[in-house]
């Protein structure tokens, strides 16, 4: 019977052990990541080049406000704002920060309720994270707003190293883009879970590939990620 | 030893990885012109790349004309020399070896060579390649905007770049950064695809330590890309914002035509460490596929199995590891402490190391192999010899001491050219003689390709050996016109033109490739499926050039490494990878 000399055959080769037994993992038959699809893998793999574009703009910030020679504005006092006769600093950027982490938790949720396809939930939520995402962007447009009436360019700005416009501008502007494209993303799939795209397995418009429940925890990847990022942007930039 | 790459005796493991349905081309022009299949869009981005690799050459010649004859060619001013230097430069490296080993190599050779039907995300593929051939037609642009393309060299270090000093200010810088950050965006679709498929998609038996050498170099140097591209990135975006906005972040204060000009405060030397870090990795981008498809030429016109399999990948990985902590190295007279350099110095000599264990163990697999001197196997000798040449004098500029005085002559240009230039343009050549009767069906022509051989081969020696030894003599690089020096000999001078004489016999050379190319494709000699006898799965497809998916109706399953060439015993002088060991060759199992 080809059958038992198929299986006479199959003996494991025995696990090793320390850093072979790890190679041997990675190195292992078909798939590196057990269990991990395509989609997922791609955009970790895509998260880590990102990680790389944040990390060397704000290692070029941090080189630029370390080697001016002209004093840096203090960001507590350039993101304060007046509010009702108070002078609070940065209440903006904190505000801004809390949504945009408040945000990861509805995502988080919206990715738990995707699992269990319960579609409205699901689309709720992530339309809700679109929301808080807008929102953070109204923000950011508000607080750009403002710095340009006070006179603030990239090229230069009243209160000292010309640096600080312009590597404000560009980090938060590249940013912002990502949240931008984050919340049409979220837009989309929201559309597609609640259509329940993923259920009669409609195929994609341009891929004519069948979606899967997944797509919503990807999204979530790029989402947290994004949040992430702006901690670090939060903790180096403004608290600084 | 566990787990040997060519053991027979373990049995076929359970199927992983779920058959996705391929999209079917339904028309045309999504069958040819936008297709999905990664076979077709590694035949337009290797003639897209080819195409724009012309103008590079076509500029190499100008360039040769005006150093061998300086003052003939009227045509020739001192600016246009610069923008000849870097669009060359720029050319060669990122849009003709990046594009053509990544995108045309390497989306040809991984899904074949891993056993699956296609790349995992064969739409996004194909949106790399548009965004890659948008990226070229900006480059190409630049030559027809006023001002011209930009003269700042390939490295385009502020604050030159954007000085109104140097040609292109206008457009030509402008366009070159847009176009690059195009190319990244390009890159990065196709990229994460590589990465994905390599990791994600191989066929049941497929271990990584049975995957062909050519697939590890190709895969190692797409994470380094993916890993690298972003500095330049950042530094092409901070470029471009300097230049377009008036930001400062690379422009330090400083006075143009007797001007000061609106910048200050910022830093040149930033600029360097982005773009080397980019930079450097970027060498062995194009180096490590090169390595990866001369051990599988080697190999198989050898007869022989890759000597030190395990020890080619791990090299492999440490070369890539090691390359991201080297780049300073490219600035010893930049302005560094000290230490600095004592570490980039280092770093840079370590990866000696693992460079020197590749080219024993080519030699070791040559050693009392059945070697054909078949074309493709000529080239794989080539790219050893230049490689080693190339790298010796690598050890050179890696100490600092002795990089100082030879920093911005002759002799740097020369070294990068044979390590990067040339050699990897061997595997290049090389690997396209191999793989050419799998893509078509057809072989190339094999008198043509031995009449290239020798011309490239010879030809791109008689350019850079002599110019060592200007280098030696403390030519400058990048000068127009050297003049009357007291310290470079006359006979420098006849040298300088017997080397341009050499460049445009190569040049020629490339065309007779270019017209084997079209030739054979309607008059070459049928090749069958697997004309060199190959073990890897490149060579077992059911149909030669493999059909849509790649595989009939089942994947392949793969019992073996790469390389089982004249195994004591066996029928023939190979065994092909997915060949069952004769335990379950009872079975029948596989037709």
């Amino acid at each position: 019977m080809a059958d038992t000399a198929l299986t006479r055959q199959i003996e494991p080769p025995a696990r090793p052990a320390g850093w072979q037994g790890i190679a041997a993992d990675w190195s292992s038959d078909q798939r590196a990541f057990k269990n991990v699809s395509w989609g997922k893998a791609m955009m970790w793999i895509f998260l880590l080049s990102d990680t790389f574009i944040f990390s060397c703009f704000l290692l070029s910030y941090m080189t630029a406000r370390m080697s001016t020679t002209v004093p840096w504005p203090n960001p507590s006092e350039v993101f304060a704002l007046n509010i009702a006769g108070q002078h609070i600093p940065l209440i903006l950027i904190a505000i801004m920060t809390f949504i945009l982490i408040s945000s990861s938790g509805t995502m988080a949720m919206a990715v738990n309720f995707g699992y269990r396809r319960d579609r409205a939930k699901t689309a709720a939520l992530m339309l809700a994270t679109a929301a808080f995402g807008a929102t953070f962007v109204g923000m950011q447009a508000f607080e750009w707003t403002k710095l340009i009436m006070e006179g603030v360019r990239p090229w230069g700005n009243p209160w000292g190293a010309a640096q600080f416009g312009s590597c404000f501008f560009m980090i938060t502007g590249f940013h912002g883009t990502h949240v931008t494209i984050g919340v049409i993303f979220l837009i989309i799939i929201a559309r597609k879970v609640w259509r329940g795209d993923f259920d009669i397995e409609r195929r994609g418009f341009f891929t004519s590939r069948k979606g899967q429940y997944e797509i919503v925890e990807i999204t979530g990847l790029y989402w947290h990620f994004v949040d992430l990022v702006w901690v670090f942007i939060f903790a180096l930039f403004y608290l600084w | 030893m566990v787990d040997v790459p060519f053991d027979t005796t373990a049995g076929i493991p359970p199927a992983e990885v779920g058959e996705v349905e391929l999209y079917h081309p339904k028309s045309w022009w999504t069958r040819y012109v936008f297709s999905q299949d990664a076979k077709v869009i590694a035949i337009q981005y290797s003639m897209t790349a080819m195409a724009i690799g012309m103008v590079a050459l076509v500029l190499s010649w100008l360039m040769r004309l005006q150093l061998g004859f300086p003052g003939t060619f009227s045509f020739i001013d001192a600016n246009q020399y610069l923008q000849f230097i870097t669009m060359h430069g720029m050319i060669m490296v990122i849009y003709l070896l990046t594009a053509l080993f990544l995108g045309g190599f390497g989306n040809y050779l991984i899904p074949l060579m891993v056993g699956a039907r296609d790349m995992v995300f064969p739409y996004v593929n194909m949106l790399s390649y548009w965004v890659y051939l948008l990226a070229v037609l900006v480059l190409a642009a630049t030559f027809f905007v006023p001002g011209g393309p930009t003269g700042a060299g390939w490295t385009l270090y502020p604050p030159q770049a954007i000085l109104s000093g140097t040609p292109g200010q206008d457009w030509g810088i402008i366009l070159m950064l847009a176009s690059l950050i195009l190319f990244i965006i390009g890159f990065t679709m196709g990229g994460l695809n590589y990465v994905v498929t390599v990791l994600q998609a191989r066929t049941r038996g497929m271990t990584l330590m049975r995957l062909p050498l050519t697939v590890w170099g190709i895969f190692t140097a797409t994470i380094m890309a993916l890993l690298a591209f972003p500095a330049l990135f950042v530094a092409s975006v901070m470029l471009l914002f300097d230049r377009l906005l008036g930001t400062s972040f690379f422009m330090p204060t400083l006075v143009e035509m007797g001007q000061l000009t609106k910048y200050g405060g910022g830093s040149p030397i930033l600029f360097q460490h982005l773009f080397w870090f980019f930079g450097h990795p970027e060498v062995y981008i194009v180096a490590l596929p090169a390595f990866g498809i001369i051990s599988d030429l080697i190999s198989v016109h050898a007869r022989k199995n890759i000597f030190g399999y395990r020890m080619m990948v791990w090299a492999i990985v440490a070369i890539g590891a090691l390359s991201f902590v080297v780049w300073a190295h490219h600035m010893y007279v930049s302005g560094m402490h000290p230490y600095f350099g004592f570490f980039f110095a280092t770093t840079t000599l370590i990866i000696a190391i693992p460079t020197a264990i590749k080219v024993y163990n080519w030699v070791l697999t040559l050693w009392r192999g059945d070697i054909h001197l078949t074309v493709p196997m000529l080239f794989a000798l080539a790219f050893i010899i230049t490689f080693v040449n190339g790298g010796l004098t690598g050890l050179f500029l890696g100490n600092v001491v002795v990089d100082v005085p030879l920093s911005d002559t002759m002799f740097v240009v020369a070294h990068f050219h044979m390590v990067m230039g040339i050699a990897p343009i061997m595997a290049v050549f090389g690997g396209i003689y191999h793989w050419y009767p799998k893509v078509t069906g057809r072989m190339l022509d094999e008198t043509l390709g031995r009449f290239h051989f020798w011309v490239s081969f010879l030809g791109a020696y008689a350019v850079f050996f002599p110019m060592h030894y200007l280098g030696l003599l403390g030519m400058p690089r990048r000068y127009h016109d050297i003049g009357e020096t007291s310290f470079i000999p006359a006979s420098a001078h006849d040298l300088n033109a017997f080397m341009s004489v050499a460049a445009l016999i190569v040049g020629f050379a490339q065309l007779v490739f270019l017209f084997n190319l079209v030739w054979s494709l309607f008059k070459g000699k049928e090749a069958g499926g697997n004309p060199w006898g190959g073990a890897s799965l490149e060579w077992q497809t059911p149909e030669t050039p493999p059909g849509h998916g790649n595989w009939g109706k089942e994947l392949p399953i793969v019992y073996r490494w790469a390389y089982d060439y004249s195994v004591p015993g066996a029928a023939r002088d190979f065994v092909p990878q997915n060949e069952p060991p004769a335990g379950l060759a009872a079975q029948g199992s596989r037709p």
